[in-house]
């Protein structure tokens, strides 16, 4: 069976799957039923300085759901911990003692001195935590106190916070990264030159996840107002994936370690994330909703996978996918593509049709001589995929590759055997002539 | 002595046994398999509705809240979308086609949905539905069942002036006298009409019957158009030995007499019942029966289960409430003892070579204590034949595509003419068919 055990900047834990600094993670009680449930490691929930924050004593979280009431999206306006720092500290001291094999990494976040960090790391340091994460992503509250994602969306100051920390401890630093940004890449260059040991990343996304239309104010309402909050959960994974890949391929923080957060419900999504480089992974939003029993499944779908794939360690497929990261320019546009549609999987809801002929090429059949019957008309598909997302029954439509050589009933050019993308192509002005 | 008797319950069991079938979906149940609705394109479901009422639509609005707007889609095809949530055979029209059949064999709970958005509706509404400006036109509907009804309210949104004559007492027809007190609990005939009246423009003339009190010649006079609504009247005899001893009942007629009874209590059943028939009307009778406490409860058709009129789904409910089905066996003789039922003889029939029915010489007798004869309902075209003819067809009226009969200005639907189904929904079709028909001839 495949062995799930990860070495993550010497942080040793039994599997890669790691609880992200949240509700999940504030206190010595959660933290023991998790291990206990089998995860690998926890993130403990950010600390900050004596006194300690406080929450809002209405709601603090809101949600977008999907069919069946099943939790798409969860929206939170929490602060860091609102517990006393020597509270925290004393029970990430025993936690780590009873549970040497897990990994426990301590989340921080205090104002933007020197003075600040080295001062609390000195204390993390007692407790003989594994590392610490530098908080730079919280959205809401302590943003509007300098701290979180305002320091977080400041290349400069994460550069120079990294250093203070890398300076001030032993342990390896981690910076949580905020998505509240327009290019993702600048942030994890400055971690990166700030000497941080590694990213995690995402943080949560500005968000206000539905207005309520009887009272007229965001949801989660407290006494009649609402602020935006940070999103996550399943919904955000495909912007956190596609974050994490960008610092993945970037030539300047290409190889440096991440922790991917974002979105992770299942085995799959956290071998997604392991397949673009991560080496670990946090889960906050699925735990939120289901409890901690669901790493057993993601412990089991993941060596199943493995053990189906040959790979024996998570490094044998680690980053798999970051070769075949490209920029649109580059994709083979002589690769050409048409639907089909397996009739015998077909239940004839006419959807595939609808889309396709509403708002894409026309090239779904409703009625075949008087029949109720879904066909692609190869003459008209763009290959564009929506039928096969709208479609209902998993499988049921697939994209099928044309041969080389044979003639594409669209265009009636044949399919050329050699790859040809936009950089040369002649309707681009600026292409580059082919030698 | 044939053991009939009322009160075989104890009084609490009956409230029990003649609450719904079906419990109504809650909030949270409706919304969940509103979710299940793919929104097809063209819908299967709407094309097997009778009255092609915009299922996908409908289901939709429930998913995001807008109950009431679900109900009016509803009502703006079908103004007793309320009973038909209730009566239909959903399984075999609208759920039979839904796709999820394919998927899965579990059609969306169309007809449960149905009546989620439409008793919604009916809580918080008196009507459905705003009258055009009045054209000074006069119809007359003659029958206030389904048919009748779904014209009246048709005809009076286009600002026509409908009156209903009705031969009994009350308003509703077959909801009101024939379906299954199971299926339309708590009054909802009656409350149904109300809802359908409440439009207003239409006024219900009850106690008035055609050929008795007016006459088609005289509706012709009075009114701009005529609607013929009547239903079926007369039962089919079983045409054996005995069949007028005491104890052997017209199903139908049992059936009205139940259904009429604010206190079930009060009706007689068998020990042993035999229901002879196969169609709806059987299933119910049965099922009526032992929910009033019937120990032994039979019904015997003389052909197979794929033959009966009563769908598979049906059959099945009958089976769970504990009713026999027997297959292959045709009445041949009641036979008494004193002057009342003791048993009927029955010989097993089977299909020769030539695929007919045919006897097969072995005979079969059942002890019953009560007879309840279901085998059809026919038409009685006596009132509409008073000098003026409308041509039948089969034994009802003729009409064409827009419910015309063979008489200028007479239109006809439901039970009554040729080629229906004789199913409320189609009765509510046909209504509604005829009153676009009689408002477009009415505004040329
Ligand atoms: C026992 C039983 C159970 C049934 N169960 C179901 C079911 O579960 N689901 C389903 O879809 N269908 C069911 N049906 C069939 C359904 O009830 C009928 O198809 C439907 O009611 C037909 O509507 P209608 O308006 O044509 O006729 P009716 O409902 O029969 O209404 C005709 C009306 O006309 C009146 N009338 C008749 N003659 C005259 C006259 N001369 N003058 C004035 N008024 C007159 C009658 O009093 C009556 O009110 C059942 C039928 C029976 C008998
Ligand atoms: C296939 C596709 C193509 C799009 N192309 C454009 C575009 O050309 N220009 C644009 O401004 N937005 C484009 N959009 C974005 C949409 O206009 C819209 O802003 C976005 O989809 C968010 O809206 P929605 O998810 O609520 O539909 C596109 C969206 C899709 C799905
Ligand atoms: S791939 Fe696109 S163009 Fe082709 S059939 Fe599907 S929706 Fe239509
Ligand atoms: S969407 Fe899928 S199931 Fe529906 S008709 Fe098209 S191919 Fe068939
Ligand atoms: S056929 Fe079924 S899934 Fe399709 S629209 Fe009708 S109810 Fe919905």
């Amino acid at each position: 069976m495949a062995d799930l055990r990860t070495n993550f900047l010497g942080i040793k834990s039994p599997n890669p799957f790691w609880l992200a600094s949240a509700p999940p993670t504030d206190k010595k009680y959660n933290v023991e039923r998790a291990y206990r449930a089998g995860w690998g490691g926890v993130v403990w929930k950010t600390l900050g300085e004596d006194p300690a924050v406080v929450n809002v004593n209405g709601p603090r979280y809101g949600a977008i759901h999907a069919g069946d009431r099943r939790l798409a999206g969860l929206n939170n306006i929490e602060l860091i911990t609102d517990r006393p720092l020597e509270l925290n500290l004393r029970e990430i001291t025993e936690v780590k003692k009873a549970w040497p094999d897990r990994a426990l990494v301590v989340s921080l976040m205090v104002p933007c001195e020197e003075q600040n960090w080295n001062s609390i790391i000195a204390r993390v340091e007692e407790t003989g935590a594994d590392g610490i994460e530098l908080n730079f992503g919280c959205p809401h509250g302590m943003s509007e106190r300098g701290m979180g994602s305002s320091v977080g969306q400041v290349p400069e100051y994460i550069e120079m916070v990294a250093r203070w920390c890398k300076a001030a401890t032993r342990m390896p630093v981690i910076v949580k990264l905020t998505p509240n940004i327009t290019d993702i890449r600048y942030p994890a260059r400055a971690a990166k030159r700030g000497g941080a040991d590694a990213v995690s990343l995402i943080n949560t996304i500005n968000s206000i996840v539905a207005v309520d239309l009887d009272s007229f104010a965001p949801v989660p309402t407290i006494d009649g107002k609402g602020s935006h909050g940070g999103y996550c959960g399943p919904a955000v994974k495909p912007i956190a994936l596609n974050m994490v890949a960008e610092i993945a391929r970037d030539p300047e923080t290409f190889g440096l370690p991440i922790s991917g957060i974002g979105g992770i419900e299942t085995w799959r999504d956290a071998a997604e994330y392991i397949a673009l480089g991560c080496g670990t992974v946090q889960v906050c939003t699925a735990v939120m909703t289901y409890g901690f029993k669901i790493v057993e499944e993601m412990i089991d779908g993941l060596k199943q996978y493995m053990d189906g794939h040959g790979f024996s360690t998570i490094e044998d497929f680690r980053g798999l996918a970051v070769k075949n990261l490209s920029d649109w320019k580059y994709l083979n546009l002589n690769y050409i593509a048409k639907a089909k549609i397996d009739q015998d999987l077909c239940i004839k809801c006419g959807r595939c049709h609808i889309a396709c002929e509403d708002t894409s090429h026309q090239a779904i059949t409703h009625m075949v001589d008087g029949i109720r019957h879904f066909e692609v008309k190869d003459e008209e598909c763009v290959g564009c995929n929506l039928c096969v997302n709208v479609c209902p029954v998993d499988g049921c439509i697939t994209m099928e590759a044309m041969t080389p050589g044979s003639v594409d009933p669209r265009t009636g050019k044949v399919v050329p055997a050699q790859y040809a993308n936009w950089t040369t192509h002649p309707n681009n002005p600026s292409a580059v002539a082919a030698e | 002595m044939p053991d009939i008797s009322a009160g075989r319950l104890d009084a609490a069991d009956y409230g029990k046994n003649f609450s719904d079938v079906h419990p109504p979906l809650g909030a949270h149940e409706a919304v969940v398999e509103s979710d299940r609705c793919y929104f097809c394109f063209d819908a299967p479901c709407t094309n097997a509705c009778p009255t092609s009422i915009d299922i996908p639509m409908f289901i939709r609005k429930i998913g995001t809240g807008n109950v009431v707007g679900a109900a009016e889609t509803i009502f703006s095809s079908n103004i007793l979308g309320g009973m038909c949530a209730r009566v239909c055979p959903t399984e075999t029209l609208c759920e039979e086609a839904c796709v999820r059949n394919l998927a899965e064999d579990k059609p969306v709970r169309i007809g449960l949905l149905q009546r989620y958005a439409t008793d919604h509706y009916l809580d918080r509404h008196a009507a459905y539905g705003v009258r055009a400006p009045a054209t000074g036109r006069k119809v007359a509907v003659v029958g206030a069942g389904p048919a009748g009804l779904a014209c009246a309210h048709e005809l009076a949104l286009k600002g026509h002036e409908v009156t209903i004559f009705e031969a009994r007492g009350k308003a509703g027809g077959l909801n009101e006298f024939g379906i299954a007190a199971y299926k339309a609990t708590d009054d909802f005939a009656q409350r149904e009409v109300d809802f359908i009246l409440g439009v207003g423009g239409i006024t219900v003339e009850a106690g008035k019957a055609l050929g008795r009190d007016i006459t088609l010649a005289g509706l012709k006079a009075d009114f701009d158009a005529v609607f013929l609504g009547l239903g079926l009247q007369a039962v089919n005899a079983l045409g054996v030995e005995g069949e007028e001893t005491a104890g052997v009942v017209d199903a139908v007629r049992w059936i009205e007499n139940l259904r009429q009874s604010p206190d079930k209590s009060e009706i007689e059943v068998g020990a042993r019942v035999v229901v002879i028939g196969g169609g709806m009307t059987a299933v119910d009778a049965a099922i009526q029966a032992k929910k009033l406490g019937a120990d032994d409860v039979t019904i015997a058709y003389r052909r197979g289960a794929a033959e009966m009129g009563a769908s598979p789904y049906e059959q099945e409910l009958a089976q769970v409430n504990g009713v026999r089905i027997l297959h292959w066996v045709a009445p041949k003789a009641v036979v008494s003892e004193g002057n009342a039922v003791a048993a009927v003889d029955f010989e097993r029939t089977a299909l020769n070579e030539a695929g007919r029915l045919v006897g097969t010489g072995r005979m079969v007798r059942l002890a019953a204590d009560q007879v309840m004869k279901a085998i059809g309902q026919t038409f009685v075209a006596g009132p509409i034949e008073d000098g003026e003819t409308v041509a039948l067809e089969s034994g009802r009226i003729a009409v064409d595509e827009d419910m015309r009969t063979s008489l200028a200005g007479v239109w006809a639907g439901g039970d009554c003419v040729r080629g229906g189904e004789d199913l409320t929904v189609q009765a509510v079709d046909h209504g509604k068919r005829a009153a676009l028909s009689i408002h477009a001839t009415l505004s040329a």
